[in-house]
């Protein structure tokens, strides 16, 4: 029936001969396997369903929040859908640059029913969010530099006598500092309120000063991948999914730690004042690509967690490799014994100001 | 005037006086000179000096705060922001009205994030408030429904505030339910705003927000909470004469709120805000709002400078947070440095280029403009390749056993390295310029000297160098202004200690959205290098420079 429909609408959209325009939606992520794993998941299939709808990739999600501030002072906004990081999209909803979004009535329930809020549970972070996949900055490390004794915890970033050689670590104080308290004895529940106090960030770049000169600051998410296979570094910290490219794709010889991984949510936002007929074309878009199937379908491509909760027992076998995805998931219960959790509005708060402390010490 | 024409003696073949014909044909030349130029000129303008100063001009920029809390900034004047104590009774007042009609406007987290840059901690008190903001409102606006029932209605609302003649507009337009016209817009009644300030002012804020939505008229529109608030503080000051002097309205039934609000309890709006977030009592938050409540501030140009703005006047950033300066001075040193490397080696090659015969120096030439051509990503993660410590140069150096494997050098992620790959990356903007200016050198001066007796080092010091030196002047202006601007190629080979501040503004422009921070160090970054342009006008004279 639906393949008859759109049959007739393709019919229908012939005949009137060009009178019909297209609708073309320009979509922004951040480019590599990553958007490639949304273009086959999302993008194709539904492009597949509405023959009138031509989607165009911009891989500038990484500067995503200043372009669109800059566009909606122009009062011109190019984009239609934009992929972003929890925190940026924080920022976008706060600014008023992002749409507010109903999750109930415009994301599709789970096949069971449960509501779109229930299915996300606590993946949902702001109103304008929609969340996609959890990743997590993890760290790997060299099979063949580390000895007999592989390490088993994120303490051992810390212990040079055991793992001498270089580390590369994240230059941004957000998850570095975590580690650095919760391997100085902070429990886990009391670090965001040891790290608001001047002495916490004290205590923290304290135990990151004992590494500080064995330390490779790296800014893009290929560079570990990079410097771990050039034996540049012994360990160092990145996104899970770059390290599984590294692993299971090109077979170098490192190896997960995924003790004390510290998750993070990548989403859409919609950005606010776009014409309503595109609106409604995104909003279908959206409901479509969030849903059960499609959230679990992304899951071959790339070995990222799909936001919702329904879509875990969906999760099957990687498209090229044919291997099991699930046992690579930062969101495994193997994998997710140790988990850092990421407080958000703590860091919306306390990251500019945490940011020029890291900043200045990194300069010290 | 008229006597000049009169006793004017020479005149043009049109009657008109020569001096008079005269500027007219000159300015008319002008004109069409001006014509001819328009649009380089107007070209420059918009996209180049009109987007320099929008961006120069948010450095000291700050209406946000005084737009978003205009009520509670005046009212704040009367604090003493020295007191360990958070404001008093009038200020929250003033605030329950501003951030209600911030959060309908959406306008508290954007104020928000502003004030976080200075004080941490801002950004999520007012996100978390503004969900709770209009429960403040709703207690205002069950009393007045309590009052009558009337007071619920849009329509109550519309007749109160409107103008008689836009208010039957807007009720045609309603009942029309035409979908293409737009509903006449809002015009205040006459008095009203005297009568009750505050709600007018109110009203007016929330006709422009429903009329600019569009979708529903205003005679149809659940009255915003705060404007209950608005209305129960301005009953509350209104004189019963003021009340009285409002015609064509319903006057009974102000009057009758009048007295139900006078009757009751004064509203507690500290503890309403306490009680919606404990970080309304803190002082320092409120430090930090009146400090930043003028329209300009020097805040972002303080913080450029390692200094900041506090409630006690102006001091310098504790140590742990300064390194802007640091950073200044760093980003110079290198640049001179850079400049200084790029010299050295490009002066041989572009004298080379310019002495050797024309195939081979073509030659040369294309192997200086090809990693001209190459991106300069590719470049710099090339260098990367060559420099890193299980690199090629380290690698060579170990086969050849210069040095230990166990202690391979460190030629990046620090000062080495930006110097390194950065001189190669401008390295032909110095050799092109040195190149040209050699080229117009007639070798015959250098012949001519020896001739004279002169040694080769005399002959190239003494007739040679001097003439080469506009080459000098133009390359070495050209890679300094390029390398303070870099940021790419210190970012990704800097690591800590070999970053420039352009990486911090391009931080502060896409990471932490701080414009006015980034348009502050953009604008000293301009200062300084205007300033080393002036110097070195002085000092090597800027006519002397040449580009070919």
């Amino acid at each position: 029936m639906k393949l008859m429909n759109t049959l007739l609408a393709t019919t229908a959209l012939g005949l009137s001969a060009g009178a019909a325009s297209a609708v073309e939606l320009t979509f922004v992520s951040w480019g590599g396997a990553y958007q490639q794993s949304q273009l086959k998941a999302y993008a194709e299939p539904y492009m597949a369903e509405h023959p009138d709808v031509k989607i165009i990739w911009d891989e500038s999600s990484a500067e995503a929040v200043a372009k669109l501030r800059a566009m909606n002072e122009a009062g011109n906004i190019s984009w239609d859908l934009v992929d972003v990081t929890v925190s940026d999209s924080i920022r976008l909803c706060d600014e008023g640059l992002a749409r507010e979004i109903d999750f109930d009535t415009e994301l599709a329930p789970a096949p069971d029913g449960t509501s779109a809020t229930e299915d996300f549970g606590n993946t949902l972070q702001n109103d304008c969010f929609v969340p996609q996949i959890v990743y997590s900055t993890t760290f790997g490390y060299r099979t063949d530099l580390v000895g007999d004794t592989p390490p088993t915890s994120v303490c051992d970033i810390f212990d040079l006598a055991k793992y001498p050689g270089k580390r590369s670590l994240q230059k941004r104080p957000i998850d570095n500092v975590e580690w650095a308290l919760y391997c100085d004895g902070v429990a886990s529940d009391d670090i965001y309120s040891v790290l608001g106090t001047d002495e916490g960030v004290e205590q923290a770049f304290k135990k990151l000063d004992t590494i500080k000169d064995q330390v490779v600051w790296w800014s893009a998410g290929a560079e570990t991948p990079q410097l771990l296979a050039d034996g540049e570094v012994v360990m160092g910290s990145t996104f899970n999914g770059r390290l599984f490219s590294a692993i299971a794709e090109q077979n170098q010889p490192i190896a997960m730690l995924w003790d004390r991984q510290s998750f993070d949510i990548d989403g859409w936002i919609v950005p606010a004042g776009l014409a309503p007929e595109k609106e409604a074309v995104v909003m279908d878009f959206l409901k479509f690509a969030t849903d059960t199937q499609r959230l679990a379908d992304q899951a071959k491509y790339i070995s990222y967690g799909p936001a919702r909760a329904s879509s875990a027992p969906l999760v099957g076998k990687h498209a090229d490799l044919g291997i099991d995805m699930a046992p690579h998931m930062p969101t495994d219960p193997a994998n997710a014994t140790n988990v850092q959790l990421y407080d958000y509005s703590w860091w919306a708060d306390h990251r500019d100001d945490l940011d020029a402390k890291f900043q200045a010490w990194l300069a010290q | 005037m008229s006597e000049t024409i009169e006793a004017g003696p020479m005149r043009a073949a049109d009657g008109t006086p020569l001096k008079k014909s005269l500027a007219r044909a000159l300015r008319r030349q002008k004109l069409r000179a001006l014509a001819l130029i328009a649009p380089l000129l107007i070209f420059i303008l918009v996209t180049f000096i009109a987007p320099i100063a929008d961006m120069l001009f948010r450095s000291v920029e700050n209406q946000i705060v005084s737009d978003t809390l205009p009520r509670t900034v005046v009212a704040l004047k009367d604090w003493d922001a020295a007191s360990d104590e958070a404001p008093g009774e009038p200020v929250f007042a003033a605030l329950a009205v501003d951030f209600q009609i911030a959060t309908e406007l959406k306008n508290h987290t954007k104020l928000g994030s502003r004030l976080n840059y200075e004080d941490p901690g801002i950004s999520s008190l007012f996100r978390k408030s503004g969900r709770s903001a209009d429960d403040i409102g709703k207690s205002f606006m069950d009393r007045f429904v309590g009052i009558d029932a009337a007071w619920k209605k849009p329509e109550t609302w519309a007749a109160l505030f409107g103008d008689d003649v836009w208010l039957a507009d807007a009720t045609a337009w309603a009942d029309a339910k035409d979908k293409d016209a737009r509903e006449p817009a809002f015009k205040l009644r006459d008095g009203v705003g005297d009568a009750l300030p505050a709600t007018a002012e109110t009203y007016r804020t929330f006709a422009r927000a429903v009329q600019a939505e569009g979708r529903k008229g205003l005679v149809e529109t659940k009255p915003w909470p705060v404007l209950f608030t608005a209305l129960s503080q301005d009953l509350t000051s209104a004189t019963p004469e003021a009340l009285a002097a409002l015609t064509d309205v319903d006057t009974a039934l102000l009057q009758q709120a009048a007295t139900a609000v006078a009757g009751t309890e004064p509203f507690a709006y500290r503890d309403a805000f306490l009680a919606i977030d404990k970080g309304w009592g803190d002082v320092d938050a409120w430090r930090t709002i009146r400090a930043y409540s003028p329209r300009y501030t020097p805040g972002y140009f303080l913080n450029a400078i390692d200094l900041e703005k506090g409630a006690d006047g102006i001091s310098a950033r504790p140590d742990d947070q300064k390194i802007y300066i640091k950073l200044f001075i760093r980003t110079m040193w290198m640049s001179m440095l850079i400049t200084f490397s790029c010299l050295l080696l490009g002066y041989p090659v572009a004298w080379l280029l310019a002495n050797l015969r024309s195939s081979t120096a073509n030659l040369l030439m294309i192997l200086v403009l090809l990693p001209f051509w190459t991106s300069l990503l590719v470049r710099t993660s090339a260098w990367k390749v060559l420099l890193q410590q299980q690199g090629v140069i380290n690698d060579i150096l170990v086969w050849l056993g210069l040095v230990d494997d166990g202690n391979r050098l460190i030629m990046i992620n620090n000062q080495f390295g930006t110097i390194t790959a950065m001189t190669h990356i401008l390295l032909p903007f110095m050799i092109l310029p040195l190149y040209s200016v050699m080229k117009t050198i007639p070798p015959s001066y250098l012949r001519a000297a020896k001739s004279l007796g002169a040694t080769n080092w005399t002959a190239f010091w003494r007739v040679y160098f001097p003439q080469s030196v506009p080459g000098i002047g133009a390359g070495s202006i050209l890679v300094f202004i390029l390398s303070i601007g870099y940021y790419i190629t210190p970012e990704i080979v800097g690591g800590t200690q070999g970053v420039f501040i352009s990486n911090r503004i391009a931080y502060h422009i896409s990471t932490s959205l701080n414009w006015g921070l980034a348009a502050a160090l953009g604008a000293i970054l301009l200062a300084v290098v205007l300033l080393l342009y002036y110097v070195y006008d002085k000092i090597v004279g800027i006519d002397n420079v040449k580009l070919g």
